[in-house]
C-alpha cells in the first residue's frame, strides 16, 4: 500500500513537472531566446575577422549546419525544458516522498512547497551563484571537461550540504526550538557553502573578455526566471495534487487502518 | 503490526502532520526511478559536451538552447 502511495506521488510529480517544464518553456521561449540569439550575433561578429582561429566560424558553421536555430529554438528548446521538468519532477517527489512527516507538522500541500523552494535553492541557485549560467559562444570549448565536472560537482555538494541542514536542524529542535534550529541550520549551511566557494577553483574562463555586459546580465536573469518559474508552478501543482492522495483524513476510531501510516523504520 | 498502526493512528489527531512514508517502501523506487532521471538528465544537460555516449554533435545541437538557459555548461 505504501509502494502504491509512493507510485502515485512519482506520476503526480513526474505530471507536475511537465506542466511546470510548458510554464518554463514559455518564459524560455520569450525572455531566454532574445539573449541566446543576441549571444550567437555576437559570436560570429567576432568570428568572422578571425575565422582561422578554428573554434569560431567553422564550429559555428557546423552548429548551424546540425540543427537549424528555427528548431533549436522552439522544438529542441521545449525537448530540453520539459525532460529537465519530468525527471526532476520524478526526483523531487521522491525527496517529497521521504521528507513528509519527517520536517515538521507540514501539510502534504506545505511540504511540497518546501520540497520545491530547497530544489530551486540546492538544484540550481547555490550552483548558479558559483557557476553561473552561460550563454552560446561565451565558454572556452578546451575547458568544457573541467566546467562540467566543477559545475556537477557543485550541484552534488549542495544537494548534500542541503540534506545535512535538514537532517541537523531535526535534531537541534528539541532543544532550540523550531525557530532557533532552523536559522542554526541554515546559518551553518551559508558559512559551509561559503567557504566551499572560496575554496572551489573559480571558473573565470568560461566567459570571454569583451563579451557584452548587458546581454551577458540579461540571459542570467532569464536562466533564472526559467528556473524560478519552473519550481514555483511544480510547487503548486504538486502541492495541489500530493494533498488529494496523501492528505490525512478525519480519523474516525476503528476505520482509519488504510490510511494510517506511521514508519516503522 | 497492523493493530499497532490503528492505536498509534487512533491516539494522535490527524489535522497535524501526515505519517512518515517508511523508507523501505520509497527506496525502490527511489532508486529506479532516481537512476532512469538521472540519466535523462544526462542526456539533457551534459551528452556531447563533455563526455559523449553517442558520436556526433545532433543531441548536444538539439537541447542546445535549453542546456544553456537552465544553466548548464555547454561549449
Amino acid at each position: 500500500m505504501h509502494g502504491s502511495t509512493v507510485r502515485g506521488l512519482l506520476v503526480r510529480g513526474m505530471l507536475a513537472g511537465l506542466i511546470a517544464g510548458l510554464f518554463a518553456f514559455a518564459v524560455a521561449y520569450v525572455v531566454g531566446e532574445p539573449p541566446v540569439d543576441g549571444s550567437i550575433a555576437v559570436e560570429e561578429a567576432q568570428a568572422a575577422p578571425e575565422a582561422h582561429a578554428g573554434h569560431g566560424a567553422a564550429a559555428a558553421e557546423e552548429e548551424e549546419e546540425a540543427v537549424s536555430r528555427p528548431v533549436q529554438s522552439t522544438v529542441g528548446l521545449a525537448t530540453g525544458v520539459l525532460v529537465y521538468g519530468v525527471a526532476l519532477g520524478g526526483i523531487a517527489a521522491l525527496a517529497f516522498s521521504f521528507a513528509l512527516g519527517r520536517v515538521g507538522r507540514f501539510s502534504p500541500r506545505a511540504t511540497a512547497a518546501l520540497t520545491a523552494g530547497a530544489a530551486f535553492t540546492l538544484v540550481y541557485l547555490v550552483p548558479f551563484l558559483k557557476y553561473p549560467a552561460t550563454p552560446p559562444a561565451v565558454g572556452n570549448p578546451d575547458t568544457i571537461g573541467r566546467r562540467t565536472t566543477l559545475f556537477f560537482l557543485m550541484i552534488l555538494l549542495s544537494v548534500l550540504l542541503g540534506i545535512a541542514a535538514v537532517i541537523i536542524g531535526r535534531r537541534l529542535a528539541p532543544r532550540l526550538g523550531n525557530w532557533n534550529a532552523t536559522l542554526a541550520a541554515s546559518a551553518g549551511f551559508i558559512a559551509v557553502t561559503a567557504v566551499a566557494f572560496v575554496f572551489l577553483p573559480a571558473n573565470d574562463d568560461a566567459v570571454k573578455a569583451g563579451f557584452p555586459a548587458a546581454l551577458l546580465w540579461e540571459f542570467r536573469l532569464a536562466s533564472v526566471a526559467i528556473q524560478a518559474v519552473l519550481w514555483a508552478v511544480f510547487g503548486i501543482v504538486f502541492g495541489v495534487l500530493a494533498q488529494r492522495l496523501v492528505a490525512p483524513r478525519p480519523a474516525t476510531a476503528g476505520t482509519s487502518a488504510e490510511q494510517a501510516v506511521p514508519a516503522v523504520g | 503490526m497492523a493493530e499497532a498502526v490503528v492505536s498509534a493512528a487512533a491516539s494522535t489527531p490527524s489535522l497535524s502532520a501526515p505519517a512518515p512514508l517508511p523508507v523501505r517502501a520509497v527506496l525502490p523506487w527511489a532508486l529506479f526511478v532516481g537512476l532512469l532521471a538521472l540519466i535523462a538528465l544526462y542526456f539533457v544537460g551534459a551528452e556531447q559536451g563533455a563526455t559523449s555516449v553517442f558520436a556526433g554533435a545532433t543531441v548536444h545541437e538539439w537541447v542546445h538552447d535549453g542546456r544553456h538557459l537552465l544553466g548548464f555548461p555547454c561549449h
